[in-house]
C-alpha cells in the first residue's frame, strides 16, 4: 500500500512506459537505416508531387531523418529552379445537348430566312 | 529443449538440432552431455551416418538430440550442408526443433537454412526487442513464417508499471504470439539437473510448454492471463494494493 | 591519472611520448564477453564504464555488436547517434564527429554500433588501429562484444589487451566462458564477472555458487552481483544503475571498478535476505 502510495505521488512516470517510447523510437530509426528503397522510393514520391507546381533540380535533391528528441522529422532539401506558369483553368465543360433544328420563319414572300427578321 | 520435449511427451517424434558449434548447450541441458559419440559436424561432413550421431533420450524415447561440436567453428558447414541435413532429419520426425545460435551472423544464417518456420524469443526488455526486431527483419527477408514466445515474463513487475507487458511487445514485433513463459525459479534448477520441465508436472511451467505444444499442433489454447499480464489502470492498482496490504 | 594493470605491473608496450617529450601511459582497453547471450554483457559495460568515469578516469566505450547495437540505448543516448564505428573505421567521420559524450557522466563518451551493416564489414586491422588511438585519449577503453564467437566476437577482441568475461550461475554460461576463455588464451588475463547470482537459490542448493563456478573456471574473480530487477527499471530508462551512490548493484559495480583499477577491495559475502519465520514456515514444505 505504501508502496502504491509513492508511486502516486511520485513525479516520475513508471519506466514501462519510457521504455515503450524509447523502443518505438529506436525500431523507427532502425527501420529506417535499414530500407534504403523505401527512402529512395519516398524521394521519388516527393519529387514528383512538388514537380507539379514548381520546376526542381532533381541531381542536387537531398532528403534526410533528423532526431528531434523523441520524434524523428525528414527534411529535405529541394532546389527550385523555376516556379511553373500557372495553367489557365480550363473552361467547365459545356453539357451535353441535341442538335438544335434551326428554326426558320418562311415569309410568303419568299424572302430569305438569313435577312434579319424584322423586329417584331 | 522444453518444447521438445513436451511435443515428445505429446507423442509427436522430434529431433532437436543444435546449430550452435563451438557453443553448444543443449547436450548439456538435457543431460545428454556424456553420451555424445558423433555430432552435426561429422554428419555434414559425410564421415557418419544421421542415425549414428543421433541420442535418443531415455526419459523421452520419441525425443532425439543431434549435438553440435564443441571444437569446430560455425563455417565448418555451409548453408547448403545445413539445409540438406535439416531435410533428412525431417523426413524421420513430425518435428525437427532447430536451437539457434545467438546473433545474425553465419551461425544464424546457418540455422535458418532449411527451415520452415520460425520461432522468435524474447524477453521484455529494450535491448532483448530491439534485437529481435532486427531478426524479424531478416526472417521476412527470408519469407520465413514466424511467431513469438515472450520468457521471462515477470507479472509482479508488469503490475507495478516496471516492465512491458504482453500487448506491448506484441504490438511492438508485430508478430503472432505463441507463448508466454513467466520468470521461474525452477528453469535453473532443472537445467542444473538437466530435466526438461515437463517431466514434473506439477511444476507450473510444464503447463506452459505444453500449451504451446498444442497452439505448434494447431490447436487454439487460450493464453494464460497472469493477472492479465497488462498494466491495470489507477483503480486496479489501488484496489490490488489494498488486497494486499 | 596513473593506470596499473591489475597485477601492479604497468602493461607492457603502453607509454607514449607527448609533445613535451614526458611520457604518459596509454590507456587500458578490455573487452567485455562472454560467449553466451542474455548475461549482462552490455549492461556491464555501461555500469562499469559509468563507475570508472563517475571516479574521474576519461572513458570510451565501444559497442561492437555491428547490428544488433545497444549500448546506446543501456546508456539513454540512443536519439544522439549521428556517426558510428563503421563510418570511423570506414574513414567517413572522424573520432570527434562519433564519439557522443555521455548524458549523465562527464568524461564518459560512447563509439556507437551501426546498425544497418553486417559485422563481416569491419577490417579488423583498422579496427585495431581505432582502439589504438581511443587509448591516446582515454584511460579506459572497454569493448562491448556480441555474443557468440564468431567473427563479431573477433572483431571485439582486436586491439583489446584485457579482457573481462561475464557468467551467469547457469551451467550453460559458464561452459561458454570456459569455451571463450580457451580461446582468447592467456594474453588477455581474462577475469570473471558473476553476474544475476540468486543468493537465495544458492542457499536452497538450486543455483551454482559462486564456489561452485570459481572451481570450474578458476578465473581471478573482478566481482560478483546479485540479480536484481532494478536493473530492468534502469534499462527502460536508459540510466545506468551505476549513477547511484547506494544499492548493493550499484555498490558492486563500484568495487569493480576499483579493482580495475588496482585497488585491492575486499569481496563482500553477499547477504542473505533473512526470511521472516512465517516465511520459513510457510515454505517448509518446498525448503
Amino acid at each position: 500500500m505504501i508502496e502504491f502510495l509513492r508511486r502516486f505521488f511520485s513525479a516520475a512516470p513508471p519506466s514501462a512506459s519510457a521504455a515503450k517510447e524509447r523502443l518505438r523510437f529506436v525500431l523507427m530509426t532502425d527501420h529506417l537505416a535499414l530500407s534504403p528503397e523505401i527512402v529512395e522510393a519516398m524521394k521519388r514520391d516527393l519529387v514528383d508531387v512538388i514537380s507539379r507546381h514548381v520546376e526542381v533540380d532533381r541531381e542536387k535533391i537531398e532528403v534526410t531523418f533528423e532526431r528531434q528528441d523523441r520524434a524523428v522529422a525528414l527534411l529535405a532539401n529541394i532546389p527550385i529552379l523555376s516556379v511553373r506558369r500557372p495553367q489557365p483553368p480550363e473552361p467547365p465543360a459545356a453539357p451535353p445537348t441535341r442538335p438544335r433544328r434551326k428554326r426558320t420563319r418562311r415569309r410568303a414572300s419568299g424572302t430569305s430566312p438569313t435577312e434579319p427578321a424584322a423586329a417584331t | 529443449m522444453n518444447l521438445g520435449a513436451a511435443l515428445a511427451k505429446a507423442g509427436k517424434r522430434v529431433i532437436l538440432v543444435d546449430a550452435d558449434i563451438g557453443l553448444r548447450n543443449l547436450d548439456l541441458v538435457l543431460g545428454l552431455e556424456k553420451r555424445i559419440v558423433f555430432d552435426l559436424v561429422e554428419v555434414a561432413e559425410g564421415r557418419c551416418q544421421l542415425r549414428q550421431a543421433l541420442i535418443r533420450d531415455k526419459r523421452f524415447p520419441a525425443l532425439w538430440l543431434l549435438p553440435a561440436s564443441q571444437t569446430r567453428d560455425k563455417d565448418a558447414v555451409t548453408e547448403e550442408q545445413f539445409a540438406a541435413l535439416v531435410d533428412q532429419a525431417a523426413r524421420a520426425a513430425d518435428y525437427v526443433l532447430i536451437d539457434c545460435p545467438a546473433g545474425i551472423e553465419g551461425g544464424f544464417r546457418n540455422a535458418i537454412a532449411g527451415a520452415a518456420e520460425a520461432i522468435l524469443v524474447t524477453t521484455p526488455e529494450v535491448s532483448a526487442i530491439r534485437d529481435a526486431d532486427r531478426v524479424v527483419g531478416k526472417l521476412t527477408d527470408r519469407a520465413l513464417p514466424m511467431r513469438l514466445i515472450i520468457n521471462r515474463l515477470r507479472p509482479e513487475m508488469v503490475h507495478s508499471g516496471d516492465m512491458l507487458c504482453v500487448d506491448d511487445v506484441c504490438e511492438v514485433l508485430a508478430v503472432e504470439l505463441l507463448g508466454i513463459v513467466p520468470d521461474d525459479e525452477e528453469v535453473i534448477d532443472t537445467t542444473n539437473r538437466g530435466e526438461p520441465l515437463v517431466l514434473d508436472e506439477t511444476n507450473r511451467l510444464a503447463a506452459v510448454y505444453q500449451k504451446i505444444a498444442r497452439r505448434l499442433e494447431g490447436e487454439i489454447v487460450p493464453f494464460t492471463t497472469f493477472n492479465n499480464g497488462a498494466r491495470q489502470g489507477l483503480f486496479g492498482r489501488l484496489f490490488a494494493g489494498l488486497k494486499a496490504g | 591519472m596513473h593506470l596499473l594493470s591489475q597485477n601492479g605491473d604497468p602493461a607492457e608496450g603502453n607509454e607514449r611520448r607527448a609533445t613535451t617529450g614526458e611520457i604518459t601511459k596509454l590507456g587500458r582497453a578490455i573487452v567485455v564477453t562472454s560467449g553466451k547471450g542474455g548475461v549482462g554483457k552490455t549492461t556491464t559495460t555501461a555500469n562499469l564504464g559509468t563507475a570508472l568515469a563517475r571516479r574521474g578516469a576519461r572513458v570510451a566505450l565501444v559497442d561492437a555488436d555491428i547490428g544488433l547495437r545497444n549500448l546506446d540505448i543501456l546508456l539513454g543516448l540512443e536519439n544522439r547517434v549521428t556517426h558510428h564505428l563503421l563510418d570511423v573505421l570506414e574513414e567517413s567521420a572522424t573520432l570527434d564527429d562519433a564519439l557522443i559524450p555521455d548524458k549523465h557522466s562527464e568524461n564518459l563518451y560512447l563509439l556507437a554500433a551501426a546498425q544497418s551493416r553486417e559485422k563481416e564489414d569491419v577490417d579488423t586491422e583498422k579496427m585495431c588501429a581505432l582502439v589504438a588511438s581511443l587509448r591516446e585519449r582515454f584511460d579506459y577503453v572497454l569493448i562491448d562484444s556480441p555474443a557468440g564467437i564468431e567473427r563479431g566476437f573477433r572483431n571485439a577482441v582486436a586491439g583489446a589487451q584485457e579482457a573481462i568475461v561475464v557468467c551467469t550461475p547457469e551451467v550453460s554460461a559458464v561452459r561458454d566462458v570456459d569455451r571463450v576463455v580457451g580461446l582468447l588464451g592467456n594474453r588477455f588475463r581474462p577475469q570473471l564477472i558473476i553476474n544475476r547470482l540468486r543468493p537465495q537459490l544458492v542457499q536452497k542448493g538450486k543455483m551454482l555458487s559462486v564456489e561452485d563456478v570459481d572451481a570450474i573456471l578458476r578465473l581471478p574473480l573482478l566481482g560478483v552481483i546479485a540479480d536484481e530487477p532494478q536493473i530492468i527499471v534502469t534499462t527502460n530508462r536508459g540510466e545506468p544503475l551505476a549513477l547511484r551512490r547506494d544499492g548493493a548493484t550499484a555498490n558492486a559495480y563500484h568495487a569493480i571498478a576499483a579493482r580495475v583499477a588496482g585497488e585491492n577491495v575486499a569481496m563482500p559475502t553477499v547477504e542473505l535476505k533473512k526470511q521472516s519465520f512465517l516465511e520459513r514456515l510457510l515454505r517448509g514444505g518446498r525448503a
